[in-house]
């Protein structure tokens, strides 16, 4: 077996056990990564920015201490020793670049790292490259990436998903054993269906936000990125726990635990009662039928018909709630304190001048439409009607949540409606682009833990990876990942197509 | 439906400048977005209390220890532009 065929949890355990190198595993993965950025005609463009060699340790600076975490082990027995780990571009990493995919933010080096990546690091793991996401995550695509656009591995004429794209095409490609990604309506979990690995948004609030560049504060949450089931449940379980830092952030209710599970047994799942009228197309619905049918031979009672009254809703609302938190975090992008600035005479002049022309040049087009469609919302006049409205919605759909989780253990669905679409193909109509994350907004909106995982494929040709999540309820990510992990195991999936040569 | 001059009133709230072409596109792009997101108008929610935010956290409270913030010059590293050891910025004419 080669370095590339190990898992991460594999690669770190034979690099403990002292078979494995960890700076030639670091080497293995630094070169696919720099020889595919390379490779001029067609470049996944995976990377914002790459490691030259394994970094040393870095020391915590002391105004980055007291972020919860803090762990430390002996010499060699860090449970992530040496295994390289790519982080999606809006994680602050100290020192090296972290733009969110925005030219606003163009060669910024921050003075901090992100708890998640910092508490990772403390686990061993390495930082290989930060990868290209849509700008400050907004889109379902990474078209919307001052960096240029990723490709998807299985075919480069199609995107890779988004917003955490850059993340999910390096792990399908074999770029990096993992990565690290955030999601707010679903830029993991769509990603990693479109790609055909393994996504998962935690509770919110088991992971900390802090050094998070920030789209929707009140739905961000970061998570994993990884070729399987187990590889999520180690990164996680190295990533959660409480932060005084963010004081939205309380940890899991207990320690993650690597899956195991063969059997569904007494697993009750759920499937809504809207999916087939939900414009799924025939290939992706005939997989996610056939994974039922695995789910029921593994022991799992299979109830269909669930309803969620207001999933319909979900997205409406979300198209609200988001853009009015993005468009008041984005308001500190102002060419003051870091980032660009604008230059020319009235900009040179007058402050507003400044504020106006650095947004105009800085921000890409997609984040322009959140930053109007945000501010519109939040208005004089419109406040109620939209904001107000669009958080009764949101009470509705938790409380919908509650009442499918009294019947069934976990809801599960397609994660995307499609396959990987053709680069281009959603860019002229936005709210096409917005229906991608259909599936996935409803459980951002309710905070709950939602994981895709691929089971099989569909579509022209070949076929393209297919997405199947599971959702359960807040805190359940244990029970949440041994479910996946059965699947996982009885789907048996095999990705090795989307490996680059 | 968003004219041309209440996609000016908001951009100008947000502290964006627009070309023509954009206000243009943008009046389009607005109003075709909120078309869709005007439905949840439809549903019946006055009894309903609004959620920003599903963290059932009261009270989040550390300790008030003093902790070291960023040093003066770290702070100032990434600014476009310094002086005095602060950062310096256009007069606001108004």
């Amino acid at each position: 077996m080669s370095i590339g065929d190990l898992s991460a949890a594999a690669a770190a355990e034979a690099v403990r056990a002292g078979e494995l190198d960890a700076g030639e595993l670091f080497a293995h993965y630094r070169d696919r990564a720099a020889g595919e950025e390379a490779s001029a005609e067609c470049s996944l463009n995976c990377f914002a920015w790459l490691g030259d060699s394994a970094p040393e340790a870095q020391p915590a600076e002391p105004w980055e201490t007291g972020g919860g975490g803090d762990a430390s082990y002996e010499p060699g027995a860090a449970p992530l020793a040496g295994v390289p780990l790519a982080v999606k571009d809006l994680f602050c990493t100290r020192g090296v670049p972290s733009q969110s995919g925005s030219q606003i933010l163009a060669g910024y080096r921050p003075p901090y790292s992100a708890t998640a990546v910092r508490r990772l690091w403390d686990a061993g793991a390495t930082l290989l490259g930060k990868t290209n996401q849509d700008e400050f995550a907004m889109g379902s695509s990474t078209e919307n990436c001052a960096f240029g656009p990723v490709l998807n591995p299985w075919d480069r004429t199609r995107v890779p998903g988004g917003s955490s794209g850059g993340s999910a095409a390096a792990v399908a490609a074999g770029l990096a054993p993992w990565a690290l990604g955030t999601d707010t309506g679903g830029s993991i979990r769509q990603p990693a269906a479109l790609c055909g690995i393994v996504g998962l948004k935690p509770t919110y609030g088991a992971v900390s936000r802090y050094g998070m560049i920030a789209f929707a504060s009140s739905l961000d949450q970061a998570g994993p990125l990884t070729r399987d089931v187990r590889d999520a449940a180690l990164m996680l379980r190295h990533m959660a726990g409480r932060d005084p830092l963010d004081a939205t952030c309380t940890g899991t209710r207990e320690e993650v635990r690597l899956p195991s599970a063969e059997d569904l047994a007494g697993v009750r799942l759920g499937v809504p009662a809207d999916i087939e009228g939900a414009g799924v197309e025939a290939g992706v619905l005939a997989e996610f039928e056939r994974s039922l049918a695995l789910a029921a031979e593994l022991g799992a009672e299979v109830r269909t018909g669930v309803t969620l009254p207001h999933a319909a809703h979900a997205l409406s609302a979300y198209y609200v709630i988001a853009p009015a938190e993005a468009s008041s975090n984005l308001a500190r992008y102002d060419g003051v304190r870091y980032g660009i600035r604008a230059g020319g005479e009235d900009a040179e002049r007058d402050l507003v001048a400044m504020y106006t022309a650095t947004r105009r040049d800085g921000f890409g087009a997609e984040v322009k439409r959140r930053i109007m469609l945000g501010t519109y919302v939040l208005s004089a006049g419109y406040y109620d009607a939209y904001y107000g409205q669009a958080q009764r919605v949101r009470t509705m759909i938790v409380e919908d949540f509650r009442r499918a989780f009294e019947e069934v253990d976990f809801i599960v669905s397609p994660t995307s409606a499609e396959v990987a679409f053709g680069l281009g193909a959603k860019t002229a109509d936005p709210w096409s682009m917005y229906l991608n994350d259909y599936f996935t907004v409803p459980m951002s909106l309710a905070g709950i833990p939602a994981i895709s995982i691929p089971c099989g494929l569909a579509g022209e040709g070949e076929g393209l990876p297919v997405g199947l999540q599971i959702a359960g309820p807040a805190f359940s990510e244990n029970r949440l990942l041994e479910v996946a992990h059965a699947l996982e195991l009885a789907l048996g999936f095999d990705g090795a197509r989307a490996r680059v040569a | 439906m968003i004219g041309k001059d209440e996609v000016l009133h908001v951009a100008r709230l947000a502290r964006l400048h627009l070309t023509p072409e954009e206000v243009e596109a943008m009046s389009g792009e607005l109003s075709g977005v909120l078309e869709h997101v005007e439905r949840i108008a439809e549903l019946d929610l006055s009894e309903v209390s609004p959620t920003a935010h599903v963290a059932q956290i009261t009270g989040a409270l550390r300790d008030d220890e003093p902790r070291p913030s960023l040093p003066l010059a770290t702070a100032l590293a990434d600014a476009p532009a310094v002086s005095d050891d602060g950062f310096l910025v256009p007069s606001p004419q108004a």
